[in-house]
């Protein structure tokens, strides 16, 4: 969650967030300004007007002593005179829940490592948060390991080991089978779909590979230690990545297709009437983009730039003509 | 970028409303509370002081914060005084290995995606209030990441928790057209990566499982909190896996050009060279909507011959995307 928070913050959520804070800067005196912005996902001249706020708040009476002391002109945060509130505030229900909900989650996905520590902190979080906590056992999120069990334990093997892999990958965007050699980074999860993530020596870049697309994995006797300058991506910004020299591409999508300016990254999102949108998104390679179209059917129009949309056109037109139906025809809807 | 001066002024009311309640050991009444936070005192007339006071009174409840209302007088019950309970406000006094923090750190940051994002991030802000600092260190295999790109899935997700009756509309797999449902929400789940509802349906009388996705447009309440009982020891993922049962597989017969169809040709049943140009893959599937996504997907390089359904289906896509819908063009404004 990058979003900082914007001008209309209301009062209670930035209630919220000093009731927060100030425990937190009570237990890290001295602490740099821009660091309890970046833990508190705001501005540093947020986090300044936050603690100009605690400085005119304190205890019944009014007087100096009774304020709270706050000091941060060195750029370092100095908090006293805190006491009533150095605890922060229980866990409420969605707190509770999404930390229980996640670690249950984790600690039943088979042959996950540290499980020890997960038992501990489910422990402790559960004693901790009592009713708060009482429905999150019917709300479960799970990990499943899906058909590709073999391959990732051997990825995982390849992984602790520092070994180069060989892989045989389908690539559906393009419908292409390829082989590649992969110096493995990490296993990850991301929407219930598990994927490798590795220095690929083919692409000269970090890829991601998907699990179940992964025709054959061989361990090879090599070293398989990552360039150094290899860097896993950013998942919160999503799995597919895109670069600014990639095409520009101007989808217009209805209600049917809105889910996907939440799948894939999208430059701006321009909601229209009836649960629609119109979306651009970048991208190196536009022949998913046509794949995506023909599945989208009627429910999506590629609107920039006009050679895809022609290709489109012209692939579902050939398509159409191995069934003997002319464009214009009659089909039945529904 | 700063909050609005208003926002910023019931900020700091709220704020010394907490801290005076949690440091005053006896009720409060509302007369000494106007007195001593100076931002009461400011307002008019005793009417909008009462009217701010409720007001404050019920957000600061919203956030969880514990405010009691007892008898000032134990002999006189007639005017409430007002206290926060500090027990009951504080998190109790937490600490987490290094390892801990890091595995509570993975299950937070699993939500970064989610409509729980928010929640997760500050939760894990207040253990780390404690002190220790994540050892980022510690390798546990795997990053997952849930996404509740389902709209239903906040109202439904509060329901479940408060066991509020709901009714929505649901266009249950196969039929186009959708229907009114009326549910006792027991359980949601995240299960191939799907949100899933639980729960007992009143019109049919029989426990059901929804999926999330094709619920249409709110889900609005209908009843009130605590409204019905949960089985014990109901587990949505069990009800799910066995009630979302795939209809049975049946097989299609489809044309796939040489060199492409590679996700197919691999689960196929079985493969045939009919020329050089074309093989014929017949191939099992469950869902005739979803394998006609697939197959559109491929474009000119895979026909489907049988069965019809299917066949009709796909042909839908493609005559769609040569003639997009009306409404699309109007987004083009």
């Amino acid at each position: 969650m990058n979003a900082k928070r914007n001008v209309s913050e209301s009062a209670t959520s930035r209630l919220s967030r000093l009731l927060t804070m100030v425990p937190w800067l009570l237990k890290r005196q001295g602490v740099e300004i821009a660091e309890v912005a970046r833990e508190f996902d705001v501005t540093p001249a947020q986090v300044e007007a936050d603690l100009a706020l605690l400085f005119l708040c304190g205890t019944p009476g009014g007087y100096h002593g009774d304020l709270i002391e706050a000091e941060w002109e060195s750029g370092k945060v100095f908090l006293g005179n805190a006491d009533t509130i150095k605890r922060p505030l229980r866990l409420g229900v969605d707190e509770a829940l999404a930390l229980i909900v996640g670690l249950r989650a984790l600690a039943a996905v088979p042959g996950i490592g540290e499980r020890d520590a997960l038992v501990r902190a489910l422990a402790k979080l559960e004693a901790a948060t009592g009713s708060a906590a009482a429905g999150s056992s019917r709300i479960q999120v799970v990990i499943d390991e899906g058909t590709s069990k073999e391959t990732m334990a051997l990825a995982q093997e390849a992984l602790m080991a520092h070994r180069r892999i060989h892989l045989r990958y389908l690539v559906p965007g393009r419908d292409e089978s390829t082989e590649r050699d992969v110096d493995p980074m990490r296993v990850i999860n991301f929407d219930a779909q598990w994927y490798l993530e590795g220095w690929c020596h083919r692409a000269g870049d970090v890829r991601l590979f998907r699990f179940d697309r992964i025709e054959s994995l061989r361990v090879l006797d090599q070293d398989g230690t990552p360039p150094a300058d290899a860097q896993p991506r950013d998942l919160d910004t999503g799995v597919f990545m895109s670069r600014a020299d990639d095409q520009l591409v101007r989808l217009a999508l209805g209600s049917g297709a809105a889910w996907v300016s939440d799948y894939y990254p999208t430059e701006s999102i321009e909601p229209a009437k009836d649960g629609g949108a119109v979306v651009t998104l970048r991208t190196a390679d536009t022949a998913w983009l046509r794949r995506l179209m023909w599945r989208l059917g009627s429910q999506a129009r590629v609107l920039e730039p006009a050679d895809l949309a022609l290709e489109v056109q012209q692939g579902a037109r050939e398509a159409l003509k191995a069934y003997g139906t002319a464009p214009g025809s009659t089909v039945p809807s529904g | 970028m700063s909050t609005q001066p208003s926002a910023a002024v019931k900020t700091e009311r709220l704020l010394n409303l907490v801290i005076c309640l949690l440091y005053t050991r006896m009720p409060m009444s509302k007369a000494k509370i106007r007195e001593v936070v100076p931002q009461y005192g400011a307002t008019a007339s005793e009417e909008a002081f009462d009217r701010m006071f409720e007001r404050d009174k019920d957000e600061l409840r919203d956030l969880g914060i514990p405010l009691v209302t007892e008898p000032l007088d134990a002999f006189f019950d007639d005017e409430p005084g007002y206290r926060i309970d500090r027990r009951e406000y504080a998190l109790p006094e937490l600490s987490f290995a290094a390892d801990e923090l890091a595995v509570l750190g993975l299950a937070s940051r699993a939500w970064a995606q989610a409509s729980l994002a928010g929640p997760a991030a500050q939760a894990l802000r207040k253990l780390k209030a404690s002190g220790v600092e994540r050892d980022d260190a510690s390798l546990i295999g795997i990053e997952p990441r849930v996404r509740t790109a389902e709209p239903a899935f906040e109202k439904a997700k509060k329901a479940v928790l408060e066991r509020i009756p709901v009714t929505f509309t649901y266009r249950a797999p196969g039929s186009g057209e959708g229907t009114t449902r009326h549910v006792q929400p027991w359980g949601i789940a995240s299960w191939h990566g799907r949100w899933y509802l639980t729960g007992f349906d009143t019109d049919r009388g029989a426990p059901r499982v929804f999926r999330l996705g094709r619920i249409e447009g709110e889900v609005a309440t209908a009843g009130k909190p605590a409204a019905y009982d949960v089985p014990v020891d109901h587990q949505p993922r069990a009800m799910i896996s066995t009630m979302v049962v795939e209809r049975d597989p049946q097989p299609a017969d489809l044309r796939v050009r040489v060199g492409a169809g590679h996700s197919l040709r691999r689960r196929a049943v079985n493969v045939d060279d009919i020329d050089e140009t074309w093989s014929r893959v017949r191939i099992d599937f469950t869902d005739t909507e979803a394998f006609a996504d697939e197959i559109s997907s491929f474009g000119p390089d895979v026909v489907v011959e049988d069965p019809a359904e299917l066949r009709d289906s796909v042909i839908r896509r493609l005559t769609g995307a040569l003639d997009p819908l009306p409404v699309i063009e109007e987004a083009n404004k």
